[in-house]
Formats: C-alpha cells, structure tokens, sequence
C-alpha cells in the first residue's frame, strides 16, 4: 500500500520559521496487511497524528507496507533510499524485519528512528550512530517483569516463552533481574495456539507465580486457555499481550493480570492526557502502546527538526541526542547508545464499562537503561 | 514426571488429535469421492470461527455460535464448489493445488477488508467453564472435555453416515466410481455440493470450537490446514477411518513430544540446550512421523491406492 | 500470435533492456526490481524442470531456496565476523566470494534435493505433494528454533559479496550477473529438454511403465531431474539472499514454495519462459496493485485463480502458438 501524505496544513507563520531549512522526508516501512498488521496500523496512526498536529507543511511521510515479510522490507527499504531518497526511515515493528533493513539503511547514511523493535545486536555491539530507539531495548519490559516479581515476593517462578531468538531474549531479560528460583522453563513452538501440554506443567509445578511472552495470538490462546484451567497462580507479562488491541479479544480472562510497561494510557502528565483525548477524538478507539511510540518517534524528529537540518547530519544527530521533546511517557532521555532510559511501570488489567483496560499500580524500574550500553562504541 | 501429568498430556494429545480429525475427515471425504486437493481448508475453519465470534458478540448464546458456524461455513462451501470447484475436478493436482493457494488468499484478505485486522473474542460459554475432576484427582478443563466428545460424536455420525445411509451408500459409490453411479441416474454435481458443503461445515464446527480457546484472526487456518493435510497423508488419502487412526497418532505424538523430548535430552546434556534442541526436534516431530510412515507405506496406513 | 521462440527472444530482450534504460535514466529501483524478478525466474526455471519436464509438483521447493540462502548466510556471516566454520578436522573458513557461495548453494541444494528425493520418489500424486510440503516445513521449523544462525531474526550480511572483477554493490552489476546466471539456467534447461535424458523424462511423465519397459529406471530419472531443480532453486536462493543482504527462515516458508509455484504456472508449466514471465508479472503485479490497496493480494488471488480456469497453459500459453509435438 502507499499513501503519500503531504502536509499542506501549515500556516504561514510556521512556514516562515521553517523556510531555512529544507523538507523532511520520511519512510515508514510498517505492517499494515496480515497477522501482525494492528500493531503497524497502530504505529502509523500515532505518528500521523503528531505530525498533523505539529502543523508543518515540511513533512513528507511515504507510508508502505511489509506484510511482516523481511525480504519485502528490504525491498521497500531499497525503493525509499535509492528512488524517494527519504531522510529518515522508520516504522518497522518486529526485531527480524529491524535486524534485515537498519543496518545497511544507516550504512548508506540514513537515519533510523524504531518505534517498536529493539534487538539487542543493534543495542550493543552494533549499534550506530544514526539508529535511535524511542521504544525500548527488547530486554527491558522482561526486565522489569522479574523486578516486579521480586517486589511482589515471588520465590519461584515458572518461565515460559516461544523458541526463537525474542523469546530466548525473553527469558533472559526476566531472569537478569528476578532473584527466586525457577519452578519451571519452557520453550513453546511459534505460532502455536494450544497450550494445554504447558499448563499441565505449571499445575505439576510447585511454582508460586507464571511469567510469559508470548506476543499476538499466541498471548491471546494461552491466556484464554490458562484462566479456564483451574491454575490460579498469578500471572506477569510484558505489556505486548495485554495491548489495548489484544485485551477485547482476551476479554475477562485477563482481568488482574500485571503487566509492565512504559507507557499506560492513564499516565499523568498534559501530553499523554492530550494524546489520548485526541487519538480517541480521531480513530474512535483508545490508543495502544504502539500508537505511544509511534506519536513519540514523530515528535522527537519534530523536535529536531526545529533546531537542525536534516541535511547536516551531525547538528540533526546532536538534536535528536537532546530529546528535547514532551513525550507521553514524561520523562525521556537517550542513553550512550541512543536507546531509552526510563521508566518502566507495572499495570494492572482492569473492566471500565465494556471495555478492557490497564491502569498502572506501581512503578518497576526507574530510570532504566538496557544492559547493552556498555558494548556500543560509535 | 507423574503419572497424573502424564495422563493429563495424553488427554491433551487426545483432544488435539480429535479436533484434527474433525478437521481431516472433510479433506479426505472430499479427495475421497471427488479426488480434489483443496488447500483451502484451512480458510473454511477460519469462516465458522469468525461466524462464531460474530453471532456469539450478537446473542450471547454459545449454542447458536456454533449453529451459525456450520450454517455460514457450509454455505461458503457450497458457493465455492459452485463457482470455482466443480471446474477443478477434471483437471490435475497442480492445477488444483494452484486455484485453491488462490482461494485461500482471496479469503484471508476479504476476511480482513470485513473485520479488519484486530482479533475477534470469542469465548467458552459459562455451562462449560472451568475445570472438572475426574477419577485419579486429574483436573481437566470441562471445555475441553467437550471438545473431546463432540469429536467423537463427529467420527459416530460420520460413520453412520456413511455406513447406513441412502447418501452414504452414494458416497461410497461415488468414492469407487464415479462414471458408474452418474450413469445409474444419481445427480452427481448435487451429490458432489453436498459432500464438500459437508466437509466445509465440519472444518467450520472445528474453527468455532477452537477459537474459544484460542485467538480468533485472520490466517489462524493455515497452521491447521497443513496438520490436517500431514493427517490424511499418514492416514491414507480417502480414508475416514485412516483419518481418526492418524489424528489421534499425530496429536498424541505432537504434544507428548513437546514434553518429553526435551526431559529426554537432558538425560545427555545441559539443560538450556536440551531445551532448545528438544524444543526443536519437538517442532519437526510430526513432519519426520510422516516422512518415516510415508518411506514404509508410500500410501499411508489405510491407504486404497498406490 | 507468435511462436514461442520469437516470444522467448522478446523476453529475453525486454528483460535486458528495461533495467539498463532504468539504469541510464537513474531510475535505480526499477534495476532491483528487475534483478528480483530475474532471481525469482531462476527458482521457478528450477522447479520448472521438475514440474514442467518431470511432472513432479513439488510443494517444498522452499526448502532447496532456503538451503542456497543459508549457504550464502552462513559463509558470509563467518567471514563478516572472522570466525571459521569449522577447525577440526580441517579449517574451513567463510568467505564473501560470489563464486565459491553458489558452487557451495549449488552443493547444498543437490545433496538436500537428493535426500529429499530418494524419500518422497517413492511415493506419487498427492503424497508427493504432501511429503515435499512436510520436507518443506521441517526445514522451516529447523531454521526457526536453531539460535546459531539467528533463529527467526535471520541473518543480515552488511555489505553484498563480491564478484571478480565487477563491483556488486552497484545494482546494475549485481543485475548483470544474475541476468547472466538466468540465462545460462535457460539454455542449460533448454539442452536438457532437448536431449535423450529429457526425451527420456518427459516419456516417464506420460508414462512410467513404458519407459520401464525399454530398460530406463523412471526413479532415477526422477530422481536426476529431482536433484538438478534443486541445485538451480538454491543457486536462486543464494542469489536471492545476496540482494535482500539478509537470509530468514521464511525462505523456507511452504508460502515461498507456493509463490515459486505460481510463477511456474502464472508463465505456463512445461514452457522454457513460463518462470521469467510469470516472476516479471508477479512482481509487476506487487508492485502496482500494492500501490492501488491494501488488499491487493486479493485482487492477486482472483487474477491468479482466472489463469488456472481460464487460461490453461499459462500467459505464454495466451500469447505464442503451442509447440509441435507436444501436448
């Protein structure tokens, strides 16, 4: 799909402030068709939304779709840097389309703003000075998954999480920081959809608690699954199976469940409240995770933008590292190797009228870094 | 591992294998008496789900979620063979196998331009909630107990049909020869819409079933739909009875592999790589038990032909 | 109407021509779209041979493309980070050079199709199809949850391997080579077909007992053509990964098995130039109705399925007179 989106809204006024500097243009590769395609749906909404609302007619958003594929990413990713020659490219969901298209984008000098996927590879050893992530390393939500536990007196934990490279990371997040014991560790197959055979495990375990990852359908088949069990240990995840475009599916079955999360819609400062206000104002659904990051990632480009061109990369770099921007999160700021350090939240499912939602009940990280940092050298 | 645990898997294994064959027994029905490979199975499953979920959003009630699934996913079935099946069975399996990779995209994406690409709810109902005991203290969800005699009661109906019935009688007639019965006055092209509308509905009953528990979306067919196919292939394309025999094997072997193999490999070596290659060779263990049945019996255990 | 061998010319042409136009016009997306397109011919002129002249439908040709992706993956990711393949009992280490890869894909894809193909010959029609579609996802499942080489995250190879002589990181060069490839696949498939072992297997694909009778193993002639559709497939996939610059497992994906097939029946089965024709549309067809929906895989469903009731013997099927003596 392509939709070219030229921002003609502006008002005279900013494009007097702007007339100094050249347009903008940007790539967002996302998915937008298939299995994953409401979180890249997400991603585009939230991104728009804050570019419409910064009023610039400077900005060119060329929006494709990857069907989830990373050959057809790649691909997309040739035709905007060798025939659009975009800027910026940006959008890409998932870890394995990241790891196929930002290395060589950033290679042929171009910058990558993640607002979703962030492999540990391009966290430490690979990572480059062009590439930002404003979502989260890929260990952090784990991470604080296994604080969470710890403050909530959890001594045995049973861990579960689909074989592949995300969920192997997974696990690990959760075990750097969990100080208990294992009352059990799985790997599941992907894409697998019954987990009868796991929940038999965890209810011959002897575990006091249940932690998983296991994003999009695969999260929605073991919740339903798990409630109707019988098991009523509790259960902690990442925020990525309690989404707000997940949670109606899962319905009831995850009521109370903790998850943790950077961002929840009833954080408490004037951009989250106006960015909700105005996401359900515009999309008539209340607004993701992803649709945070994708609004984050297009207000701190904004926010760049007013201080540097985007032609002197270094000067544009430099804005881009002062985050000077208000994200729905509150705080933000960029580590030494361009990935956040921040808070990180824990949330709990809960029924407001018909729909279901998270509000946040206590905080598990603060001022959280991923533990790559220290690997990267620009 | 206990015995409990143990039998509990089995269950499991059981339930899976039973919900394969309510899947399986329209695919090989179909080869069975019209010789066509219908790779769209799998979108059939999707249908009833979605019905499901819609009508259950709708009522409320369960019960007519899973009327609406057989009614929608049969009418789908009839509509298909009408247009575009009954066009494929004089050709070959290659250009069967091709309108029908066709079929299963023009279903997925139609599917999603109509619902969209969030995953539909559907959930068990509150009669059927929660586990039960049984005897030796397992407990065992009551869903999926359910699940478990519905596809039981499948295979009874199926084979009473078959057995003792005026059109199972043609079936079977059909299934041996088919010039034969067409010239004995039976209307062949109606027999055939009922058989694949027949075999789409049981895929449907299986898709609203299965999407209580799991996650109603587009594309949940596909994964089914190549089990389903390794099924008939172990059982003997054709063969119901071959069907019930492999989807038993099959889900016995799948989830007790998951299970075991990974315990087994820690017996020789370190337990977080015995977990990923038990895992691994757990994800291949159907496909090699077809391999292995297919090198000893090229045409499956109740295979008919060469 | 016009014969096939003056359409074969043609396409061959218009192949060339459209890139090297895009090319001095600066159009350099056209260039890799055009390589795609002749990558992905490359695989469907492999399965074609077993398809088209065999009669052979094989669902997990994934898995040989996959394998020539992983050949490339894998000696390039060791020689990206100097690490060697193996020390013991002989060092082998990875290399980033074109021709040593595909020698090596080449290998790879003959001795999977070989094992592959001594298994599933035994068996016909729909168990074929079946048990090389069970093959394929083996594959898959295998290159999902094994972690050395990226498991599900793939393999990103950052700069494109090299070529003596030729610089392939220019898009041009890179379509040079495997436009060249193409068709050397072409006038090999074209000897094939023309000589006594091709006579021989097209007999076997009317009829098996006839040719037994006259003293020929059909297996083995199944089982030749089996392993030389492979080798050309993987070649592809090698190629395939050298232009994405990453290799994954959705390679092996049975998707990727389906697509291969219908650029093979998209063309016409059995035609020389059924696979470049169907890939050019293909890819065309992805790129256009992409641009027009976002459902345009089900705008390329109707098409695709119109072509299989209604245009039997594909686009070239439509367009040039059928052979003589054949059929």
């Amino acid at each position: 799909m392509t939709i070219r989106t030229l921002i003609t809204a502006g008002t005279l006024a900013a494009l007097s402030a702007t007339t100094a500097l050249a347009d903008v243009k940007v790539g967002m590769i996302t998915t937008l068709s298939g299995g994953g395609a409401g979180l890249g749906i997400d991603v585009r909404d939230g991104f728009m939304l804050a570019v419409e609302q910064s009023g610039r007619d400077d900005i060119e958003v060329i929006i494709e779709d990857d069907q989830r594929k990373p050959d057809v990413a790649v691909q997309l990713a040739d035709r905007m840097i060798q025939s659009e020659q975009v800027d910026i490219l940006t959008g890409i969901v998932w870890s394995n389309l990241a790891m196929a298209v930002v290395p060589s984008a950033v290679a042929q000098g171009k910058f990558y703003l993640s607002p979703n996927a962030g492999p540990s590879a391009l966290a430490g050893r690979g990572c480059d000075p062009n590439y930002f992530n404003i979502a989260w390393q890929n260990d952090n939500l784990h991470e604080a998954a296994g604080a969470y536990a710890n403050d909530a007196g959890y001594t045995n934990s049973f861990i579960l999480a689909p074989n592949y490279p995300a969920g192997q990371d997974a696990l690990m997040g959760y075990k750097r920081m969990y100080d208990g014991e294992l009352g059990g560790e799985i790997y599941t197959q992907l894409g697998q959809t019954d987990y009868a055979a796991e929940i038999a495990q965890i209810r011959a375990s002897d575990a006091d608690s249940v932690f998983f990852f296991l994003p999009g359908g695969m999260g929605i088949s073991f919740l339903k699954q798990y409630a109707d069990s019988g098991v009523d240990l509790p259960v902690v995840g990442p925020a990525f199976s309690f989404d707000q475009g997940i949670l109606q599916a899962v319905g009831a079955a995850a009521l109370g469940v903790h998850n943790t999360s950077q961002w929840s819609k009833d954080l408490d400062n004037p951009t989250n409240i106006a960015f909700v206000e105005s996401f359900q104002a515009e999309f008539g659904r209340l607004p993701s995770l992803y649709a945070s990051q994708g609004f984050d990632t297009a207000n701190l480009m904004i926010s760049a933008m007013e201080v540097a061109d985007v032609d002197d990369q270094d000067a544009f770099r430099a804005a881009l590292e002062a985050a000077d921007f208000d994200s729905t999160r509150g705080d933000f700021a960029f580590g030494p190797n361009h990935h956040p350090v921040q808070d990180i939240h824990v949330r709990k499912v809960v029924q407001e009228g018909d729909v279901f939602t998270n509000v946040i009940v206590a905080t598990a990280l603060t001022d959280h870094a991923d533990a790559y940092a220290a690997e990267c050298q620009f | 591992m206990s015995m409990i645990l143990l039998i509990e898997q089995v269950l499991n294994g059981l339930q899976f294998g039973v919900m394969l064959f309510v899947m399986a027994a329209g695919l090989t029905l179909v080869f069975g008496v019209m010789g066509l490979i219908n790779l769209a199975h799998g979108s059939l499953y999707m249908i009833g789900a979605f019905a499901a979920a819609t009508v259950a959003g709708m009522t409320g009630s369960f019960l007519l979620a899973l009327a609406a699934s057989l009614a929608a996913a049969a009418a789908a079935g009839a509509i298909v063979e009408v247009v575009v099946i009954r066009r494929l069975y004089a050709r070959d399996h290659l250009d069967q196998v091709l309108a029908t990779f066709a079929l299963i995209l023009i279903f997925s994406e139609g599917t999603r331009w109509l619902f969209g690409s969030f995953p539909l709810f559907l959930d068990v109902p509150d009669w059927l909630r929660g586990p039960v005991s049984l005897p030796g203290g397992i407990l065992y969800p009551a869903y999926r107990l359910a699940i478990i005699g519905v596809g039981l009661a499948v295979a009874l109906g199926l084979w009473a049909l078959i057995a003792r019935t005026r059109l199972g009688i043609r079936i079977r007639a059909g299934e041996s020869d088919r010039e034969m019965i067409a010239a004995l006055g039976v209307d062949i092209s109606k027999l055939y819409t009922l058989v694949f509308a027949l075999g789409a509905a049981l895929a449907g009953l299986a898709g609203a079933l299965v999407g209580a528990i799991q996650s109603v979306q587009v594309g949940m067919g596909e994964p089914v739909m190549i089990l389903a196919f390794v099924v008939i292939v172990i059982g003997g394309i054709g063969s119901i009875k071959g069907a019930l025999v492999a989807s038993l094997l099959v889900g016995v072997t799948d989830t007790l592999g998951g299970v075991l193999l990974p315990v087994a490999f820690a017996q020789i070596m370190q337990p977080s790589n015995a977990m990923l290659v038990g895992s691994a060779l757990a994800s291949m263990l159907i496909y090699i038990l077809m391999a292995v049945v297919l090198v000893v019996r090229p045409s499956g255990l109740y295979g008919a032909r060469a | 109407m016009i014969a096939e061998k003056h359409l074969n010319w043609l396409i061959s042409a218009v192949l060339l021509a459209v890139p090297v136009a895009a090319w001095l016009a600066g159009e350099v997306y056209t260039v890799t779209l055009a390589t795609r397109v002749a990558v992905l011919a490359l695989a469907g002129v492999g399965l074609n041979l077993a398809l088209g002249s065999g009669g052979l439908v094989s669902l997990g040709h994934a898995a040989f493309f996959g394998a020539g992706g992983y050949a490339m993956g894998i000696l390039a990711s060791h020689a990206q980070s100097y690490q060697p393949l193996m020390e013991w009992p002989f060092l082998i280490e990875g290399t980033k050079s074109m021709p040593v890869i595909w020698l090596v894909a080449i290998a790879s894809g003959a001795i999977s199709a070989l094992a592959i193909g001594v298994l599933s010959l035994r068996t016909s029609g729909v168990y074929f199809i079946m048990i090389t579609l069970a093959f394929g996802q083996m594959f898959y499942y295998f290159a999902i949850s094994w972690p050395a080489y990226g498991g599900e995250d793939g393999l990103s190879i950052y700069v494109r391997n090299g070529f003596p002589g030729l610089d392939t990181l220019q898009p041009i060069q890179f379509f040079a080579l495997c436009y060249a490839l193409l068709i050397v696949a072409l006038v090999l498939c074209a000897r094939i077909n023309a000589s006594p072992f091709g006579l021989a297997l097209n007999a076997v694909r009317q009829s098996a007992q006839r040719v037994e009778t006259v003293g020929l193993s059909p297996l083995r002639l199944r089982l030749t053509a089996f392993v030389l559709s492979g080798a050309i497939t993987a070649l592809a996939g090698a190629l395939f990964a050298d232009l994405n610059r990453f290799v994954s497992p959705t390679m092996f994906s049975w998707q990727t098995s389906g697509e291969i097939m219908v650029f093979v029946i998209l063309g016409g089965v059995g035609r020389l130039y059924g696979p470049v024709i169907g890939a050019a549309v293909f890819i065309m067809l992805e790129h256009w109705l992409g641009g027009v929906s976002e459902y345009w895989q089900l705008f390329l469903g109707v098409l695709l399925l119109g072509v299989v009731l209604f245009a039997r013997g594909g686009l070239i099927g439509v367009f040039a007179r059928r052979r003589v003596g054949h059929g």
